[in-house]
């Protein structure tokens, strides 16, 4: 079963994030892109359904060149090669375009099942997943809690409120998970020096078959007008207990509207 | 906070992330519960071993990551600045390594170093007894030859087909081993022992010494309860006991009568290992007090901003950077091949008596919290003073710095004289 996991490099949460104030993108040269953490639960469901039936995992993530660190750090995973998509002609593509211009560059690859993360920490739109199924006119079996794949058919679990849905579908397909799913292993070092060695295809819009009209900041359906820093945390209410300490936070409470 | 390292390679670096990526999430949160509970964590090395930080500086042809002390120094570093149980523990099982690798026949190396270096195994070291610690030479622990176990040094003997798992029993004639040996980290833990034994009769000294290597399955070795100490309590420190243990003869490592010498050269390796232990824990003291520093205000000011404080973090800075710099140093004259002895023993009386000292001032810098169990400070002090007496005390230290300066001017004593 041959495996397309999508990895988005996204700036770690650890770190100052920032928007570029000349066309309000990410500012992603500002702070140290790594995995987007659901991608890395994406990578271990893959790398787990590979030991279990066999075939290929390909890592193929869009972004600047330097996203190629989220790359190898993939490959170091255990993941067997890489596909960069990457060209300035994509730069400031909204989630639609991005899910677009990867459907064309999957129609590059030979795959049974596609495994990404719901959600990025970056954006969140937490969109990717289901406009990519239909952009290729594949079953999109989304928010996975765990995986099965029997034959043709693949299985997953659905937290719900009231407990779990299972949904089937026929691969190829493609599948988004969420972080109960699995616990992510770290690489080993001998991994980290195979991945060194694997190969990473680069592939330009072209090579993807990509209409640049279609992509970019200058076609986006979407803008990003303005943004402001989140203002600074207000100082907190310090209630003083005087023998009534429990009724004022209980009426601090009431008038937040928590109880 | 994370010491800017230069290192001599980019996988050295990848090297050092995946190790910080480890030690952060998986170490630094156990380290206080566990060494509470002295809990050992047996799965912590399991992780490890999967990741490849079991057997770093040995050949990558037998499984291990093919790095030369430099680096995998700086890993050890920073496993003990998280958690000195299992940076210790990584140096000891590196060191119980050493004879196979470096004194193994190929048979021995093919056969045993996978498993070893691979991560699937803990190794233990078992030199001290009670009655023999600096002088580990004084031994008593028996390795009795059997009737026809002759001493052939690197006879083919170690193509010896199927394995004698998990018995051991050997066919062919071999040794039995009686003694008990004391103070063996990963004692009843380990899964396998790299032990000393007197071949030699009583009296014969160190030339009566072998070296073995035996799984912790054969049958007649036992370990007591670990024993109870200051702190490394997540570390088991136990006797073993090998009470009439038959041993084949291809498990002995190296020739017979070589065995003291093998135990001195793992040791000079070994004691870089423990350099490195104490800068781990001197740089986490150190970061610890100096952002308590920062955030504790006496007098309406940050405590750092007083001299009297900032002084002595300037010192405990400074101790550490040069501790770290002095274990590097001899470890780049081993990764060049030349004699490193000397300053091997340099930098472990060194670092450790850095660590002792930078640590007892870490809780001073945190006064009264410093000497509660609520904060680390306390628990590297009692970690720091283990390492000053491990792998030959800061006296035999002294002892064999002493000893070399005295060869080197004797040596150098000109027919002029002085
Ligand atoms: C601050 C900010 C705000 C934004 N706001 C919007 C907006 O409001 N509307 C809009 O349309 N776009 C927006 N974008 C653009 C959007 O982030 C990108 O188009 C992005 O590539 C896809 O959206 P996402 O990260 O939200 O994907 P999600 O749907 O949240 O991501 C789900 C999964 O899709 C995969 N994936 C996503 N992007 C890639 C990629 N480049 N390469 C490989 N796999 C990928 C990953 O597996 C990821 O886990 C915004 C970007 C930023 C930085
Ligand atoms: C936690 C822990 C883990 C250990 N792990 C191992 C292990 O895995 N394997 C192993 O084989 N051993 C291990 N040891 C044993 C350790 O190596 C010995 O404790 C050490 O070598 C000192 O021996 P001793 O305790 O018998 O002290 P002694 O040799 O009795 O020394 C007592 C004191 O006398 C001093 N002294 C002795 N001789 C001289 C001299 N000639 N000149 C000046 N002063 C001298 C010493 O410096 C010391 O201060 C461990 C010990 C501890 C505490």
């Amino acid at each position: 079963m041959n495996i397309v996991v999508l990895v988005k490099q996204v700036p770690d949460t650890a770190t100052e994030r920032k928007l570029s104030s000349d066309d309000n993108t990410l500012d992603r040269a500002a702070s140290d892109g790594v995995i987007n953490e659901l991608d890395e639960y994406a990578i271990e469901e893959a790398l787990l359904l590979k030991e279990k039936h066999g075939g290929e995992v390909t890592i193929l993530t869009m972004g600047p060149d330097q996203a190629t660190d989220s790359i190898r750090k993939a490959l170091s995973m255990g993941a067997d090669k890489a596909v960069h998509l990457v060209d300035d002609a994509l730069h400031g593509s909204d989630a639609l375009q991005t899910a677009y211009a990867l459907s064309k560059a999957l129609g590059t690859l030979e795959f049974d099942l596609v495994v990404l993360g719901s959600e990025s920490t970056d954006a969140r739109t937490g969109i990717v997943g289901a406009a990519l199924a239909e952009y290729l006119g594949l079953p999109q079996l989304t928010l996975a809690g765990k995986v099965d794949v029997d034959g043709q058919a693949i299985r997953i679990q659905r937290a719900t409120d009231y407990g779990h849905d299972v949904v089937e579908a026929q691969l190829p397909a493609v599948v988004s998970v969420v972080e109960k799913i699995n616990e992510p292993r770290y690489p080993s070092f001998k991994l980290i020096m195979q991945a060194k060695k694997k190969p990473v295809a680069k592939l330009s819009a072209a090579d993807a078959g990509i209409d640049t009209a279609l992509v970019g900041l200058g076609n986006a359906a979407t803008e990003t007008v303005d943004f402001a820093p989140a203002p600074p945390r207000a100082a907190g209410t310090v209630i003083k207990d005087e023998g009534d300490g429990g009724v004022k936070a209980a009426d601090f409470l009431a008038e937040k509207k928590f109880v | 906070m994370a010491v800017e390292r230069t290192l001599p390679t980019s996988e050295a670096q990848d090297l050092l992330d995946l190790t910080r990526g480890i030690a952060d999430k998986e170490l630094a949160p156990r380290a206080a519960p566990d060494e509470e509970a002295g809990a050992f964590p047996r799965d912590v090395f399991a992780l490890l071993g999967r990741s490849g930080l079991l057997g770093l500086p040995y050949p990558a042809a037998y499984g291990g990551g093919d790095q030369p002390y430099e680096v995998y120094l700086q890993v050890v570093e920073e496993l003990a600045a998280r958690w000195l149980a299992v940076g210790l523990g990584v140096s000891v099982h590196t060191l119980s390594c050493f004879p196979v690798a470096a004194y193994g026949t190929d048979a021995q190396r093919a056969d045993l170093l996978p498993d070893m270096l691979g991560g699937a195994q803990l190794g233990a070291y078992c030199l001290s007894e009670s009655h023999a610690g600096s002088d580990a030479g004084a031994l008593a622990t028996r390795a009795e030859p059997e009737p026809g176990a002759v001493p052939a040094p690197r006879a083919g003997a170690a193509e010896a087909g199927p394995d004698a798992e998990p018995a051991g029993v050997p066919e062919a004639p071999g040794y039995r081993i009686t003694g008990a040996k004391s103070w063996i980290t990963h004692g009843g833990a380990a899964d396998f022992y790299t032990l000393f034994a007197r071949t030699g009769g009583p009296g014969s000294g160190r030339e009566g010494i072998s070296c073995f290597h035996l799984p912790a399955a054969t049958p007649g070795i036992s370990a007591d309860p670990p024993e109870r100490k200051m702190g490394m309590s997540a570390s088991p420190t136990a006797v073993v006991r090998f009470e009439d243990v038959r041993a084949a003869l291809e498990s002995r490592i190296g020739a017979e009568g070589q065995g003291f010498a093998i135990a001195l050269a793992a040791l000079d390796s070994g004691r870089l290992g423990i350099a490195a232990c104490a800068v781990g824990v001197a740089q986490a003291a150190l970061d610890l007090a100096l952002a308590h520093s920062r955030e504790r205000h006496q007098f309406g000011r940050p405590i750092g901003d007083f001299q009297g404080l900032s002084f002595l973090l300037a010192d405990m800075a400074t101790q550490t950077a040069a501790a770290r710099e002095l274990y590097l140093a001899a470890a780049r004259r081993r990764d060049a091949g030349r004699p490193f002895a000397t300053q091997a023993a340099m930098a472990k009386l060194f670092a450790t008596d850095t660590a002792m000292r930078v640590t007892t001032d870490a809780v001073q810098v945190l006064g009264g919290a410093g000497y509660t169990r609520d904060l680390p400070a306390e628990r590297l002090m009692r970690e720091a003073k283990v390492l000053q007496i491990v792998e030959g005390t800061n006296q035999i230290q002294r002892m064999v710095i002493g000893r070399a300066l005295a060869r080197e001017a004797r040596t150098t004593e000109g027919p002029a004289g002085r």
